[in-house]
């Protein structure tokens, strides 16, 4: 099948190291001693772990609750007891801790009461939801909830499904022997996500490296009778990054700011469909993952993992050599060295290589940028690397945003082909996370701005309220005492003696009793509005109202207006106000 | 062990592979200089590096930085060279020494070392010597001379008979003071008819030089470390502007291919004017980088008081480069639809 | 006659250039934020009051009337660097200590519920009645210190914010060029 294919600019061509990995079948991992499942192994909100110290979990159990729209659930691995709900390492470049759920296993691997869902007679939003439930995410390495991509935009109509076997990283082969193997639930459950989005084309989009998966997967497309496209796609890394997968084989280039969909195009990698299949055709939430296990070990294989097994356990069944000096989580472009062996597998480890000096040999220290112009040149994106790196060193964040920084997708092409050795990526890395905290930053300050302002308004407020109720109460008082003052001088009817004690007082009663009054008619006022307000609410539907209806409204009506006229008339008036 | 940074896979390459590749692509040149013109360039490309490897060990003791590290990045060579072959073969020592120097100290570390010089460091020791020495930087042997290099050697250490007698101007200076002093009785062609001074094309021997640029410019393109863009713009905007004028008046103006080959021309558009540091990296910036330094080139060569204007049109063009590139940026993945 | 016809045209030159000007002036006005507002977006908006002023508003003003730029803790030394970019003057030291960024929390045993510290609290990060425990709402709290004192059971502290996952920033990659060292970091690394 011949297919008109386009090109991205840029991209490298590190050696491929997959054939170490490619030479054995799948194998299972064997339950590991202790399963430490973080609870946040998707991007979006952390989820709520649903489960104590002590609990009984079952193999599939929900352990962690989706925590709003973007987020996945987290389950039980295998069966066993929750010995801790705590803050554990976890396999990010940090190296710091955050809340994992620790399984101790009970060796029985006894499942949940599996369900199958029955897709095709649900909701679009129903299969959606019950994704979110299984944990289903993208297990190409970013973890984006799978859910969140099943929507087609409103106004663009979608063209073309693209599914991502491309497995552009050197190393990298667990989506390769997945597709030379389980190529028949690989295309099922693309036939899932096709039915959800319902494009005209599906694209699966392999490197041509990986002529058997390629063939595998071509096969299962006949037997089951798809119309899916298996295209062969030149090896140039980063062919893999969904944005380039999507650029050559549609000729589609979505920008950092836009959506996939609203292009008409949505990717999915082949290990997501896999498991969206085994959640819905088997009820099986993801707890497992393909993992391929290589470098600097004795025999690299891939294995199917459980979630949270950890890394040293599984590193030890591929026989690493003794001079292995770390683990690499991830391909040797894009990965990190993990802060500690025994952080667990995650939903987002597709590999873990065994590091050691002679594979990755140390860099050359680094030296002062000639403006080349490789990176630029490299960079699939078409950025300006040498500028970027510019005033990201000299933490100018304004003009590395002016050069697209948010665009970079973190490839590590303009780091693989500087002659200077710049650690360039990391530089857009430093820069990236400066500008986030800056914003965050920004807005908190802008939250406490406005609430200071909010307060002293109140305050200032209160104030001119509390200045206004003592002036009245000693104008009620003046007045009082102005009154007492009259009625005395009244009672004692002498005339012109005691004219100069009530002189005073009498000026200031009359202004008191002005005000007053004018307090009293916009009081009025405010009454004969609200009044004609409720007269003015006439009922509406009311014709054909039944006598019982009829009945329980005049009761209510006449409960109102017993209320009404049981009010002060001062206190409904304040009400108004 | 937290920030060992991704990509653990690196290329092999390095700022010294990617100068001595410049160095090995000036070689065919250099072995046509010494073999038509003389063997003195020998000399003087020793004279330039020892110069410059003291100068940069100097500098970078200065600024405290690691000597083995720099001195080995093989920058400071290439800036050696280009002074060597760009000045008059039978210079003397101490003035390709000075300009080396001066190529190294001022305009390469007082701006701030490698990578850091706004203005190509070669090109600067050029101008400078040939504001300073004008005399001595229009000294060019007549092609052909009879000295052995040890005498070679001698006039260039100051011994040997006085530069004078031995020297003439370059085919340029030539074909421009005989335009001048013929006042409209000669043409060019009949100027160009005594290939004594001008060989069969653009002077003697010279044009052969020329042809090395020529050749190791297209290695270095094939090897990536330069593009096509500065050599494709400065060659075309410089056959366009000598083309249209000889066309206009050929007895009064040069035909193309001698202001191609003629002079620092080739040399300017595959090697210095393509140094990435002081010029444009934009695609579409290098291009007008490019024809920019052509054009001016031409000018400044013709219409100037100089003997040739490469280094003064690449130096002028290095000025403008950050706004060129500024204006120039090419939109990015995704972006391309919008203007 | 000469003079006066030269004096004339110099005249009306200047006339109408200062016209074109003044024009020019009115209709291309660059509607800026005035300069109070400027500074006052720089200042980290506290409501602190340790630069001796009774917000960031006020100290802003100050700043604009001629105040130093170097009171504000909070803001730090690139607070200070930021200032006098914008106001093209020096970059003065601090003039206090440099503190990580912090938030008050209440220790709710010992809260007598007094409400002293609600009313010190400018930004209302503070919720709770009177007789009733007080808790402090982390993601409002400026770290301004304010409701320290007022506390009459000392119940309040202040501790760092701690760093998490999801506010981790990527490090300043170590610029690196001596060999030596180089290689020291290598080994560390690995």
């Amino acid at each position: 099948m011949l297919m008109n294919l386009f090109k991205f600019k840029g991209g490298v061509k590190p050696p491929t190291n997959k054939t170490q990995s490619v030479g054995l079948p799948i194998a299972v991992a064997p339950i590991p001693s202790r399963l430490v499942v973080p609870l946040h192994q998707s991007i979006g909100g952390t989820p709520r772990p649903v489960v104590q110290v002590g609990d009984k979990v079952l193999k599939g159990q929900l352990i962690g609750e989706a925590d709003g729209w973007i987020s996945a659930a987290v389950h039980a691995p295998t069966s066993g007891t929750v010995i801790a709900v705590d803050m554990q390492v976890q396999p990010h470049p940090s190296g710091l801790d955050a809340m994992s759920v620790v399984i101790e296993p009970d060796g029985q691997d006894q499942w949940i009461d599996r369900q199958p869902f029955d897709y095709t007679n649900a909701a679009p939003e129903a299969v959606r939801e019950y994704l979110q439930q299984s944990g289903v995410v993208g297990l190409g390495g970013a973890v984006f909830p799978t859910h969140g991509k099943l929507t087609p935009s409103k106004t663009v109509p979608m063209e073309e499904l693209v599914i991502n076997g491309a497995e552009c990283e050197p190393f990298i082969t667990c989506d390769d022997l997945l597709m030379r193997e389980r190529a028949e639930e690989v295309v099922r459950g693309v036939g899932i996500f096709r039915d959800l989005l319902k494009p005209k084309k599906v694209l699966i989009g392999i490197e041509d490296n990986k002529p058997e998966a390629a063939e595998a997967m071509r096969a299962a497309v006949q037997a089951i009778g798809e119309d899916f496209e298996v295209v062969p796609v030149p090896t140039l890394y980063p062919a893999g990054g969904a944005k380039q997968l999507i650029r050559v084989l549609t000729g589609k280039e979505v920008p950092a700011a836009k959506r996939s969909t609203d292009l008409g195009v949505q990717c999915f990698n082949v290990a997501t469909a896999y498991t969206a299949w085994r959640a819905i055709a088997h009820g099986e939430p993801v707890v497992s993952r393909l993992v391929t296990v290589t470098g600097n070990v004795h025999t690299p294989r891939n294995y199917e993992v459980l979630i949270g097994t950890p890394m040293d356990e599984l590193l030890d069944l591929a026989q690493p050599n003794p001079d292995t000096d770390g683990i690499i989580m991830g391909g040797p472009m894009m990965g990190f060295l993990v802060p500690e062996r025994s952080v667990p597998v995650v939903k987002a480890t597709n590999c873990l290589i065994a590091h050691n000096e002679r594979l990755f040999p140390p860099k050359a220290p680094e030296m002062p940028c000639i403006r080349c112009g490789s990176c630029a040149r490299a960079c699939p994106h078409e950025l300006q690397p040498f500028e970027m790196y510019w005033f990201s060193r000299a933490k100018n964040f304004g003009k590395t945003q002016e050069y697209h920084i948010f665009d970079c997708i973190e490839c590590g092409c303009c780091s693989f082909v500087c002659p200077s050795r710049i650690p360039l990526v990391q530089y857009f890395r430093f820069a990236k996370s400066e500008i986030w905290a800056r914003e965050r930053e920004k807005n908190a300050a802008d939250g406490a701005k406005t609430r200071f302002e909010f307060k002293q308004f109140r305050e200032e407020r209160e104030k001119a309220e509390k200045a206004e109720k003592l002036a009245k109460a000693a104008a009620a008082q003046a007045a009082k005492k102005a009154a007492e003052a009259a009625a005395a001088a009244a009672s004692e009817n002498t005339g012109e003696n005691a004219a100069p004690a009530g002189e005073p007082a009498a000026p200031a009663s009359v202004a008191v009793d002005a005000e007053k009054a004018a307090k009293m008619a916009t009081i009025q006022a405010a009454m004969e509005r609200a009044k004609a307000q409720r007269a003015a609410a006439q009922p509406k539907n009311t014709e054909t109202l039944s006598a019982a209806q009829q009945k329980d409204i005049d009761d209510i009506e006449a409960r109102r207006q017993a209320a009404l006229s049981s009010v002060p008339p001062a206190e409904s008036g304040e009400k108004t106000e | 062990m937290m920030f060992a940074p991704a990509p653990f896979l690196l290329k092999d390459t390095s700022v010294s592979q990617v100068m001595i590749q410049v160095c090995v692509a000036l070689i065919p040149s250099i072995l046509a200089y010494a073999w038509l013109v003389g063997p003195a360039i020998l000399a003087q490309l020793v004279i330039a590096t020892l110069a410059a490897l003291l100068a940069e060990a100097l500098m970078l003791k200065v600024r405290g930085k690691p000597l083995d590290l720099f001195l080995s990045d093989g920058s400071a060579i290439v800036t050696a060279w280009l002074i060597a072959l760009t000045f008059p073969p039978l210079a003397p020592w101490w003035l390709v020494a000075l300009g080396t120097a001066f190529a190294i100290v001022v305009a390469k570390h007082l701006y701030g070392g490698l990578g850091q010089n706004p203005f190509n460091p070669a090109m600067v020791a050029f101008a400078v010597c040939i504001v300073s020495f004008p005399a001595l930087m229009s000294q060019w042997p007549s092609v052909g001379l009879e000295l052995s290099l040890l005498d070679q050697i001698k006039v260039i250490l100051g011994f040997g008979s006085p530069v004078d007698a031995l020297s003439g101007a370059t085919p340029l200076d030539a074909l421009k003071t005989g335009l001048k002093m013929g006042e409209g009785t000669v043409t060019v062609s009949s100027l160009l008819a005594n290939q004594e001074i001008y060989g069969r094309v653009a002077g003697r021997g010279w044009e052969w030089v020329a042809a090395g640029y020529l050749l190791g410019g297209l290695w270095l393109w094939h090897r990536k470390v330069i593009t096509w863009h500065v050599p494709a713009a400065f060659v075309a905007s410089l056959s366009l502007i000598s083309g249209a004028l000889w066309l206009y008046d050929p007895a009064q103006f040069a035909n193309p291919l001698f202001h191609l080959l003629s002079g620092g021309a080739m040399l300017g558009a595959f090697f210095i004017a393509t140094d990435p540091v002081s010029g444009c990296t934009t695609p579409r910036g290098k291009l007008i980088f490019g024809a920019g330094a052509g054009l001016l080139a031409y000018i400044i060569r013709v219409f100037g008081g100089y003997p040739d204007g490469v280094a003064f049109a690449v130096l002028l063009m290095n000025l403008c480069a950050p706004v060129i590139d500024l204006l120039t940026q090419p939109p990015i993945f995704g972006m391309k639809d919008k203007s | 006659m000469e003079i006066v016809l030269a004096i004339a045209i110099m005249a009306l030159g200047a006339v109408v250039l200062g016209a074109s000007l003044g024009f020019a002036s009115i209709k291309f006005k660059v509607e800026g934020d005035p300069l109070v507002d400027k500074i006052d977006a720089i200042l980290p908006q506290t409501q602190c009051g340790q630069c001796g002023y009774p917000g960031c508003k006020p100290y802003a003003e100050a700043i604009a009337k001629g105040e130093e730029i170097n009171k504000c803790p909070p803001g730090g030394a690139e607070g200070v660097q930021r200032l006098a970019d914008l106001l093209g003057r020096e970059v003065k030291p601090l003039d206090a200590e440099e503190k990580p960024k912090q938030i008050a929390i209440i220790d709710e045993q010992t809260c007598i519920g007094c409400t002293l510290c609600i009313q010190a609290c400018p930004v209302d990060a503070i919720v709770g009645a009177a007789k009733q425990m007080h808790t402090i709402v982390a993601q409002l709290c400026t770290g301004c210190e304010l409701c320290l004192p007022p506390c009459p059971v000392e119940c309040i502290r202040m501790e760092p914010i701690a760093e998490t996952i999801d506010n981790w920033k990527w490090k300043y990659p170590v610029v690196e060029i001596k060999p030596e060292s180089a290689a020291a970091s290598m080994k560390e690394a690995a």
